[in-house]
């Protein structure tokens, strides 16, 4: 993985442009010496690491404007950094960038519960959001897994998922406006309190733009009802087959649960090993269905998705009865990260989705690769929505071995596009698929994508880098290659 | 004037290609129930797209379906119905209120102006369905973006860019879809007589109830008198339950009545269609989109300025105006009671004239403009699909 070569003219002027944002931000916002830069050379993806050129903390919307204009004109980079817990490596440090930290945007500006909305800066974390809204029965849906910690800001950048997106939707269908700032100082608001906008939806493009289009200052989110009543079912299967069967079928049935996990063999026992969440141990496959909203509906659906198992062949099935087993249920597999560190070094996680019904050929393919690969892998996975989770597990100290990890890792990737998937369903492209972009798309899709981004940044000075396996040059994409009348309509019959 | 029926990619392409040499812009068409919306095409050539058509792939376990993106609507809700699936954002069918007849509406229709009925403050609009494309680029070139899976952050999402584009940055040939169950049942709690203030009271109520509502509207010309509508959508013991349990906590604002499966259905599918303002020919049509809260004093200032009928749906988001009379259909009024950024308003029904006359779509902030300018270069960098049909200058 290739990063864009260090301007070293730039790096060389660290000290002349640390005291021009210092201007605009005051001394304690910017971040110069090596030692203080250390704690943002990576993110979440941590086998990637770069020192940043300075690291700059705005406070507000105006500054981050500032900031952004002086780039521009001295034409330098910006790497915008929410909590630093992309797990593809969309904050990576630039060392001839600036990384703009969003972390003192951070406060709640307006609940809003007639309008069912909540307006936060970027910075404020996922949870924060719901905890600030929890009294009063409401919660923002979107739930990625690291929520205590990750901004909403970067939940904009990577339209993150989690595990209720069958039903609920991801970031995309639970905003309604951004503030944004564009790479010339710019500020604009997209959307607000209202659905939809006049003319292009750019709200819609900068969700998952991976902090490349402008950075986000404000965010408006839906706020939904907690639902009343969520239950959960646990069920064991005999094989993986089943499992994938019982879960087109729930959703054959018109049954959208909340949300639907599964595990494999290996998965179940190392978190049964830990958190002792009472899984069958003589299962291939565990699949835990969570109904939630109406207790009438719930009750009801619950019935059905239990017949939907034994009919499937589950060879067990548990209902909750109240609160504390279906946290129970779940112990297991939310715990399944910390389950893995206790029987490997290290562990790569991937989250390509597939067509559901795809599941038991790309299980049975990936036990080929492990095999290949001398590898162990482990899938915990959205069954729901059809996004997997293999965590590669292996010892970074062994030669080798990261190595051979990231090209098994490939490997998954590559067959699961085969299989009609994506190569990524919540994580993002950032560096670490990024030469994998062509896999899915060609010349000509990924080029219509960077025209799109030369809309918002001609002279990319946003997040370089990242997503784009090969940069081209605005002007080049611009061209158009006319021949000055030369070319006929084709000879086609006209009305 | 010519009309060209491409049925393949290479041929659509090489019209593209063609148009863009000589400069001479394409009007997109396919069912063309959706040509009497939007701003008046003056285009030497119509593309005409629907031979690409037809259902290439549906998987009901998966939820997706994907099409040639002039198939046309009737037939996909069919083949999804046979299923017990929908398309979950309830597209209207604007035909009696656009008198346009003719033939039905497509798929790539319904996308390009992204629609949505009733069920978007619930599901969402046509964008949050709308999964990948293949298209031609007004660049002449055949590209695509997202997938065939309902959960995929694998480059930009090109497919929000496309939905409510209009068909001024590419020509889609196929489309793929997240599809929906359908609900076992629908029941709608009634209230009459209410103001706007106290119906749209008692539709935040609702909304903000427990009980998963997929519609709030308000329509005060009912006959009958005004009424203020909830849906709840599942499982029958789901509905029966809910919809009970809402007429109860509504008991402050009068007694209730519930409407069972058929009327529901009758009822939502008019809302969505426009059907109460569909009568007056004459009268211009908006679609005003405001923070839901906000509706009554949205109406009270324009109501001091305009005589209009109206209705609301999405629980006061979305304000369905009729304006009859006046030379720019209210657009000056109602645009002035939408505060900066508060909003905005589409004229959906109107005369060539007027729909010449006063901007369609809500005029865009100097910077915003100038974005959607380079966005359209990048695409269509000579303007030759639908030229003019969203903004004079895109």
């Amino acid at each position: 993985m290739r990063m864009p070569t260090p301007d070293a003219a730039t790096i060389a002027r660290r000290g002349a442009i640390a005291a021009q944002l210092r201007a605009i931000v005051g001394d304690a916002a910017v971040i110069e010496s090596e030692n203080e830069r250390r704690p943002y050379e990576t993110d979440g993806l941590t086998a990637y690491h770069a020192l940043p050129l300075l690291v700059v903390l705005p406070s507000t919307t105006q500054e981050v404007s500032r900031i952004m204009a002086y780039c521009h004109r001295e034409n330098l980079k910006i790497v915008p950094r929410g909590a630093g817990t992309s797990l593809s490596g969309g904050a990576l440090p630039l060392e001839d960038g600036i990384t703009l930290g969003l972390s003192k945007l951070n406060r709640i500006l307006d609940v809003d519960f007639d309008n069912r909305c909540a307006v936060a800066q970027s910075g404020v974390t996922n949870l924060a959001i719901t905890n600030a809204v929890a009294d009063k029965g409401f919660y923002y849906a979107p739930d990625p897994s690291s929520q205590i910690a990750c901004s909403i800001g970067g939940n904009v950048a990577e339209n993150s998922g989690g595990v209720h997106c069958l039903k609920y939707g991801l970031t995309t269908n639970n905003v309604l406006g951004v503030e944004m700032v564009l790479i010339d100082g710019t500020v604009i608001r997209l959307g607000g309190k209202h659905l939809e906008s006049g003319g292009y939806d750019l709200l819609g493009v900068t969700v998952g733009s991976e902090g490349m289009l402008g950075v986000v200052t404000e965010v408006t989110v839906r706020l939904l009802r907690k639902p009343t009543t969520a239950r959960a079912v646990l069920v064991g299967f005999p094989s993986n087959e089943s499992a994938g069967q019982c879960v087109a079928s729930i959703i054959g049935a018109g049954i959208i649960p909340g949300g639907m996990e599964m595990m494999d063999k290996p998965a179940i026992h190392a978190v049964e090993d830990f958190v002792h969440a009472g899984y069958p141990l003589d299962v291939e496959a565990l699949l835990i269905v969570e109904l939630d909203g109406p207790t009438a509906e719930v009750d009801h659906l619950i019935e059905r998705v239990e017949q939907i198992a034994k009919q499937c062949g589950s060879v067990s099935v548990r209902i909750s009865n109240n609160e504390a087993e279906r946290v129970l249920f779940w112990a297991g597999r939310k715990a399944a990260f910390p389950a893995l560190g206790r029987i490997t070094p290290d562990y790569y996680c991937l989250d390509p989705t597939i067509p559901r019904a795809k599941l038991p050929d790309v299980l049975r393919h990936m036990a080929e690769l492990s095999k290949k690969y001398g590898l162990r892998v482990v899938n915990v996975f959205h069954a729901g929505d059809g996004n997997l989770h293999p965590i590669i597990l292996y010892d970074a100290n062994k030669p080798d071995e990261l190595e051979r990890t990231e090209r098994f890792g490939v490997d998954i990737m590559k067959y699961c596009v085969d299989m009609g998937g994506v190569l990524t369903g919540e994580h993002g492209i950032g560096v670490e698929k990024r030469d994998l972009m062509g896999v899915m798309f060609n010349a000509a899709d990924l080029n219509q994508q960077q025209r799109l981004k030369c809309a918002f940044d001609p002279q990319g000075l946003l997040n370089p880098g990242k997503v784009f396996p090969e940069l081209h040059r605005c002007a080049e994409l611009g061209r158009l290659h006319v021949h000055h009348g030369k070319v006929r309509f084709p000879d086609l019959p006209r009305f | 004037m010519s009309r060209f029926r491409p049925t393949d990619e290479k041929q659509l392409a090489e019209i593209v290609s063609a148009a863009l040499d000589s400069e001479e812009p394409l009007e997109i068409v396919a069912g063309g129930s959706k040509r009497g919306l939007g701003r008046p095409l003056q285009a030497p050539h119509t593309l005409d797209v629907s031979g690409f058509s037809g259902i290439r792939q549906y998987e009901p376990e998966e939820l997706v379906l994907s099409a040639g993106a002039a198939t046309p609507l009737d037939e996909i809700e069919k083949t999804l119905k046979a299923k017990r699936q929908m398309l979950a954002f309830e597209p209207g069918d604007w035909r009696a209120l656009l008198g346009s007849g003719g033939q039905g509406q497509t798929l790539g229709g319904i996308i390009s102006c992204n629609l949505a009925g009733p069920r978007r403050i619930r599901q969402g609009a046509a964008r949050d369905h709308f999964l990948g494309f293949q298209a031609v680029s007004g660049r002449g070139e055949a590209f695509k973006a997202g997938g065939r899976v309902v959960k995929n952050v694998t480059g930009y999402d090109l497919c929000k860019l496309i939905a409510g584009s209009y068909g001024t940055l590419a020509v889609m040939t196929e489309i793929t879809v997240k599809v929906l169950p359908l609900p076992e049942a629908t029941r709608t709690v009634a209230l009459k007589g209410l103001d706007d203030a106290r119906a749209v009271a008692a539709m935040i109520h609702g909304l903000n109830s427990s009980h998963e509502l997929s519609g709030a509207a308000h329509l005060p010309g009912a006959a009958g008198g005004a009424l203020t509508v909830l849906r709840v959508e599942g499982p029958v013991p789901s509905v029966e339950a809910r919809s009970a349990a809402l007429r109860a906590e509504l008991k402050t604002f009068g007694g209730a009545e519930i409407l069972g499966d058929a009327d529901s259905v009758k009822l939502w599918t008019g809302l969505g269609d426009g059907t109460p303002l569909a009568g007056d020919k004459e009268s211009a049509v908006w679609r005003v989109s405001v923070a839901p809260a906000t509706a009554p004093a949205f109406l009270a200032q324009l109501g001091r300025a305009l005589d209009f009928k109206y209705f609301l749906d999405w629980g006061g988001g979305l304000v369905w105006l009729s304006v009859k009379g006046g030379e720019d259909g209210g657009a000056q009024d109602i645009r002035a009671c939408l505060a900066q950024d508060q909003g905005h308003a589409t004229l959906i029904r109107g005369s060539a004239a007027l729909r010449n006359s006063v901007p369609v779509f809500q005029p865009l902030a100097p910077a915003l403009a100038s974005l959607a300018a380079r966005i359209k270069d990048g695409f269509d960098p000579k303007r030759v699909l639908n030229r003019g049909r969203l903004y004079p200058e895109i």
